[in-house]
């Protein structure tokens, strides 16, 4: 018994004393970040690499989703005689919780994994060290543009993922079930507002954001230089920000709800 | 009759322990190395050779102990203060440590724009000179993946020349290369030494080379350090140190054997 507890003990100091580690390590991006020079090749550079690169992935997945869910929604709408609601449904589906959520979750799969591995693998090459000794920041350098890109690229990608939602939704509603077009589009304008529902989404796709860029580059930046590091460190990049972006999911939308 | 003045110390370890992961590697460990000259680091595998590189570096930092470049105690300073240190520094690493993702010509440019005001016109004829010194004239567009061993080595040189540093860190700079190659490595630090005056530490386990170009070797023994000269550490009386110096041969100092130091003249490696 008293072996458990010491157990969670340790478990539970381990846990604050990373939380420390993850929360000094965004003060030296910070820190970076108002740093001079400005990196602003490098950013764009990552911009590319991590937002235009997902669109494709993001676009197909979108309009996926948008389909399954109009399925869905009309199929139990039409018991109701309520299948004119079928865009105020998508909308709200996508806008509140699925665009922004699910985005955070493909761009971990995606661009958080690769961000921890390139920055990995610096690390094991020794590219980093090469760096300090040329006198030359790479927390400034390398860390702060694919940290700063993540989060920018992330409600741009759910703003696409909502859209391209919708015009899936509107393919299979419209198209297939044939629900009115002017109906679908006029719910969907009066349900969704901007200040509660469009507002509320950006603000959850630019925390989750935060979260996997922060996570995906700290567990890059700290992986064991050796080629189990590298892999730890990418899955364990997937795993830790899949499961903040769900727990920070709820956390804001009970405070943005109330 | 006097002693021979004690040369002045570029860099110096005062009473430096170090442990990685419970096990001690340097215990109390002091050495000396003094301006201008080559200083080879040598020791057995995970005897703390490229650890105390890195420690000068700043990379690593001890448990306890000083680590002076000048008069400067680097254990004493922050990380944004190591960076004023380090461009006294450069450092050649064992695996290169060259940015992938840049051709080799980019990677030896890059410091120079991060550090000096200098035109893209004089910085390019800078790489190429650095370039050609090492013998990698039509190398600059190559990634460093295209690059055999000896070839990443010598970019990795050159770019740890580039800023024309005061002390010149080279871990293992013979490690996986030929015999040829590393005699066109060992030269091409001798003439740097030389013709820069450079301070030179270089860790290695190539007792040969290190016979042949060192002014003075520091034997790492049980994470402490023996110093004396080559003559004066192979003609030790400890059985054990004559053993691990026993595999050199008793030749020249390659500054004094002719060997081909201009790479231009042969084939690159």
């Amino acid at each position: 018994m008293t072996g458990l507890i010491r157990q969670l003990g340790a478990w539970s100091v381990g846990f604050v004393e990373e939380l420390g580690r993850i929360t000094a390590f965004a003060a030296l991006i910070l820190r970076a970040v108002v740093t001079p020079p400005p990196r602003i090749r490098p950013f764009l550079a990552e911009l590319y690499n991590l937002g235009v690169l997902s669109l494709v992935i993001i676009c197909v997945c979108g309009t996926a989703v948008g389909m399954v869910l109009a399925l869905q929604g009309y199929n139990t709408l039409v018991r109701f005689g309520a299948e004119e609601s079928l865009g105020a449904v998508l909308g709200l589906s996508l806008v509140r919780e699925l665009g922004p959520v699910l985005t955070a979750l493909l761009t971990t799969g995606r661009a958080g994994s690769a961000t921890a591995a390139e920055i990995g693998a610096m690390v094991r090459t020794e590219q980093l060290d090469g760096l300090r000794m040329m006198s030359i920041d790479p927390v400034h350098l390398v860390v702060t543009p694919k940290a700063l890109a993540m989060i920018a690229v992330m409600p741009l990608l759910s703003a696409l993922f909502i859209v391209s939602g919708l015009f899936g939704g509107y393919a299979v509603g419209v198209g297939l079930k044939g629900v009115d077009a002017g109906s679908y589009w006029t719910s969907l304008e009066s349900n969704v507002t901007f200040a509660d529902d469009i507002l509320g989404s950006f603000l959850k796709a630019g925390v989750f954001g935060v979260l996997v860029g922060l996570v995906s580059t700290y567990r890059g930046y700290t992986c064991a230089p050796t080629a189990v590091g590298v892999s730890t460190a990418t899955t364990s990049t997937v795993v830790v920000s899949s499961v903040a972006v769900l727990i920070a999911d709820y956390f804001i939308t009970a405070l943005w709800g109330s | 009759m006097s002693a021979a003045p004690t040369p002045e110390a570029h860099v110096e370890l005062a009473d430096v322990c170090l442990d990685f992961g419970g096990r001690s590697v340097l215990r109390g460990t002091s050495c000396r190395f003094p301006r201008g000259a080559i200083s080879v680091i040598l020791g057995g595998s995970g005897a703390g050779k490229t650890t105390i590189l890195r420690l000068i570096g700043g990379l690593v930092r001890p448990r306890s102990g000083r680590i002076l470049v000048g008069d400067v105690d680097l254990c004493r300073l922050r990380e944004h203060q190591l960076y004023e240190i380090r461009d006294k520094l450069g450092m050649m690493f064992q695996g290169g440590a060259l940015l992938d993702s840049l051709t080799v010509f980019d990677n030896l440019a890059f410091p120079l724009r991060e550090h000096t005001d200098m035109p893209d016109r004089e910085i390019a004829a800078e790489v190429e000179r650095q370039l050609g010194s090492v013998g990698l004239a039509d190398a600059g567009g190559l990634l460093p993946a295209q690059l055999s061993g000896g070839m990443v080595k010598r970019a990795a040189l050159a770019r740890a020349l580039v800023l024309k540093p005061e002390i010149l860190l080279c871990d293992e700079p013979f490690s996986g290369l030929d015999p040829i190659s590393v005699k066109k490595i060992e030269a091409l630090l001798c003439r740097i030494n030389e013709d820069l005056g450079v301070t030179m530490l270089v860790s290695s386990h190539h007792v040969r080379s290190t016979l042949r170009m060192a002014d003075q070797i520091v034997l790492l023994v049980d994470g402490a350090a023996v110093t004396g000269s080559p003559q004066g550490l192979t003609s030790s009386d400890d059985p054990w140190i004559r053993e691990f110096l026993d595999d050199g041969p008793r030749d020249a100092r390659i500054r004094e054997s002719g060997v081909d130091a201009d790479p231009e003249r042969r084939p690159i490696l």
